[in-house]
């Protein structure tokens, strides 16, 4: 079984180290000696499942916003709305986050269009709001498995996420979150997952990268189990931010 | 009124000059943006009056990396050149560490002993300075992604430094980096501007690092073609719908020759002639700086012999480079800024057997940046391979300090790198870098601004060096 983490545009959506997130799927499958490969999907390329997939969607600055929405307008995005509908493994962060959703506004007042697999919408930074930035600490409840464990990140974006139906990732311990006034963090539908943390998120998250890898990896054998790791130091530094965020509260 | 005025300059700088010695003496820091304060608080007109004193103008000099290097190698050429002129070294580089500049050079009568003032300007600041300085040259660096936390997109800093293109003097002159596609790109909004750049094929790493910021068209947004990458998103482009390419450089290097610690060497071709150049600070991002300066030195009107001979007679900058004799080991402290800068590091000194003893301190204050994401768009990686290629055998594991110690940690782990003690109070870190360091040996200590500063008077505090407000 070889998983495929499909990168969706790594060549411009570069902001706030997606590649830690990337590197973290793909060394905690090494270790326990599961074969990876890395594709790139880049601008004008289409998605191409192997079956045994994880996409990653990450953050981009406004520009670039505007030419991703435009790429996903076709068949891209109606490839990848099937995907989640079928239970596909989906992360997006912050930029690849906002266009999992109806549509994103940008300051200039321009609404582009997102896949939709999110019920929200984002809206623009009024003038007289701040970019909400800064480390955030955050409650997730996974509902197969009842979980409800802690995670920490970084936040810094200048839109305003709004959810509809959708449930969301977690709730806000410390921090803004989706967009600082409901205590709302990220959306969750199916398997996709979207949220503003990064900082990267999976290194200092193990148990949520496991979890995707699991869902993954299960798409093609349900029965499949993860061999445990030494996560001490990913939880050190776990402990060291969650340590210094609660404190503030 | 007109003698309330008239009164408001000398008592703006002798409040100044009060603060700056309150500021020392209470060992609040430097001392270096304190009396800037005070004295625009007394005369809000203060940096416009005294800078329209200085016989040959100004200049700024922004950009992401390598301001304070650049800034003091201008500062070097133009000694050399006989030209006196007075700068905001200590990396104090808003508008008030500016006016402290200019009114700690300047007598109770407002008439500053320097002919030219150099400053080097952050970058969000270039608009207000150039409103007040007259500024006869602004030199745009590079923009890398740094501290984005604080000022938000690349493209919108590009907008905000060219709004300030229109305040310059007539005849004030643009110098931009030919290299780096974003700040080339502001050239279309300024009159007649300078470019510099370097033509050395063998520079070219082959593609794009994981960090290039500005890789698309900065008009039209297609994928740059690359002819060459020299770093991060640097190198030699053309749009292919040809909305952009990469413009002519007036001032440029090639045959360009690093060796490693010991600096480059290049062949410098400017309007006025060619001629060799070395530099004996590490790594390309340093031809960069010195080509900057060699062109902010040439629009001035310095001769080439003189701007060659002050870049080879320059020892290196404030805490971005430095040397520190600790005993009978040695401290070598290189300023970690954003993952360009922290790649070429690792490329000139620890991919080799340079590095035998290396900490690393990633703090996340304001100054450093509060989100270490950054961290993993570092090419560890790179020392990984050259473990595995035998280049590293027997090294002992990197220590690492600060704030973010336990992230640095994983990230080392991620890359399949072996982690040593990790320490994250600085002082006991440097102690205990220094102790596992062989006598005769040097311990490479890389951390961020804040860290820096902490281990430097940590160092200095052991007897080691002096505090930098003394730093010449």
């Amino acid at each position: 079984m070889r998983l495929t983490i499909h990168h969706l545009y790594a060549e411009m959506m570069n902001l706030y180290g997606d590649r830690g997130n990337v590197i973290s799927i793909k060394k905690r499958c090494e270790w326990r000696g599961i074969p990876v490969e890395v594709v790139d999907v880049r601008l004008g390329e289409r998605v191409r499942p192997t079956g045994c997939d994880l996409f990653l969607f990450g953050g981009g600055q406004d520009r670039e916003q505007a030419l991703l929405a435009e790429d996903l307008s076709g068949k891209k995005g109606a490839d990848l709305r099937a995907i989640v509908e079928d239970g596909g493994v989906v992360l997006g962060v912050c930029g690849g986050y906002q266009l999992m959703g109806h549509y994103y506004e940008t300051p200039e007042g321009e609404r582009l269009p997102g896949i939709g697999v999110f019920d929200l919408h984002t809206e623009p930074r009024r003038p007289e709001e701040e970019r909400l930035i800064g480390n955030v600490l955050v409650r997730v409840r996974l509902p197969d498995t009842g979980e409800s464990r802690e995670v920490v990140g970084f936040e810094n974006h200048g839109g305003r996420t709004y959810l509809g139906e959708t449930e969301p990732l977690g709730e806000v311990i410390v921090g803004h979150g989706n967009n600082g006034r409901d205590g709302t963090e990220g959306a969750r539908r199916l398997n996709a997952y979207g949220t503003y943390l990064h900082g990267s998120l999976l290194p200092k998250n193990p148990w949520l990268t496991d979890h995707l890898i699991l869902n993954a990896l299960r798409r093609v054998d349900d029965s499949f189990e993860l061999e445990p790791l030494d996560d001490a130091a990913e939880i050190r530094a776990f402990e060291s931010v969650a340590g210094r965020v609660a404190g503030r509260r | 009124m007109k003698a309330l005025k008239k009164a408001r300059l000398p008592a703006a700088i002798l409040a100044a000059r009060v603060a700056r010695l309150a500021s020392r003496t209470l060992r609040t820091g430097g001392g270096s943006t304190v009396p800037g304060v005070v004295a625009r608080r007394v005369d809000p007109r203060i940096l416009a009056r005294l800078s329209r004193r200085l016989p040959r103008g100004s200049a700024a000099i922004t950009g992401t990396n390598g301001k304070t290097t650049t800034t003091r190698m201008v500062s070097k050429i133009l000694a050399t050149a006989g030209i006196r002129a007075v700068n905001n070294s200590t990396g104090a580089n808003l508008i008030t560490g500016v006016t402290a500049a200019l009114v700690s050079d300047s007598g109770l009568t407002g008439h500053p002993a320097s002919e030219v003032g150099l400053f080097e300007v952050d970058e969000a600041s270039v608009p207000k300075v150039a409103a007040e300085a007259d500024l006869k040259i602004l030199a745009v660096l590079n923009l890398f992604r740094d501290q984005l936390d604080r000022y938000g997109e690349l493209a919108y800093t590009g907008r905000v430094i060219a709004s300030s293109f229109a305040s310059l003097p007539p005849g004030g002159r643009v110098i931009l980096n030919a290299d780096d596609p974003l700040v080339a790109s502001l050239g279309r909004q300024a009159k007649s501007p300078v470019y510099y750049g370097i033509d050395e094929p063998a520079l070219d790493t082959g593609g794009l690092q994981h960090v290039a910021d500005s890789k698309d068209c900065p008009f039209c947004g297609t994928p740059l073609d690359y002819g060459s990458v020299y770093m991060g998103h640097v190198g030699v482009y053309d749009c292919p719908k040809r909305d952009f390419g990469r413009p002519e450089p007036a001032y440029r290097a090639s045959r360009v020759r690093l060796e490693g610690a010991r600096g480059s060497s290049f062949l410098l071709s400017t309007p006025e002639g060619e001629t060799g150049a070395r530099i004996e600070l590490p790594g390309l991002y340093n031809v960069y700086n010195a080509l900057a300066a060699a062109a902010v030195a040439g629009e001035m009107g310095v001769g080439l012999a003189e701007i060659a001979r002050g870049l080879g007679e320059f020892g290196g900058a404030f805490g971005r480079v430095e040397r520190v004799r600790a005993g009978d080991r040695e401290a070598f402290l290189l300023l970690i800024k954003n993952p360009v800068g922290f790649n070429e590091i690792l490329r000139t000194f620890v991919t080799g057997a340079d590095a035998r003893n290396v900490l690393i301190a990633i703090n996340d204050n304001d100054a450093d940046g509060r989100d270490v994401s950054w961290l993993w768009d570092v090419d560890f990686e790179m020392l990984a391979d050259a473990r595995a290629a035998g280049r590293a055998d027997g090294l002992p594991p990197f220590m690492v300090s600060g704030i973010r110690a336990e992230d640095m940690a994983v990230r080392l782990k991620y890359a399949d790198l072996p982690v040593g003690a990790v320490i994250p109070d600085r002082r006991e870190a440097i102690e205990a870098a220094l102790a596992a360091t062989p006598p005769g040996e040097t311990l490479y200590v890389l951390p961020t601004y804040t860290a820096m500063l902490e281990i430097r008077r940590a160092l200095s505090e052991m007897g080691y060096t002096h505090p930098f407000w003394e730093d010449k």
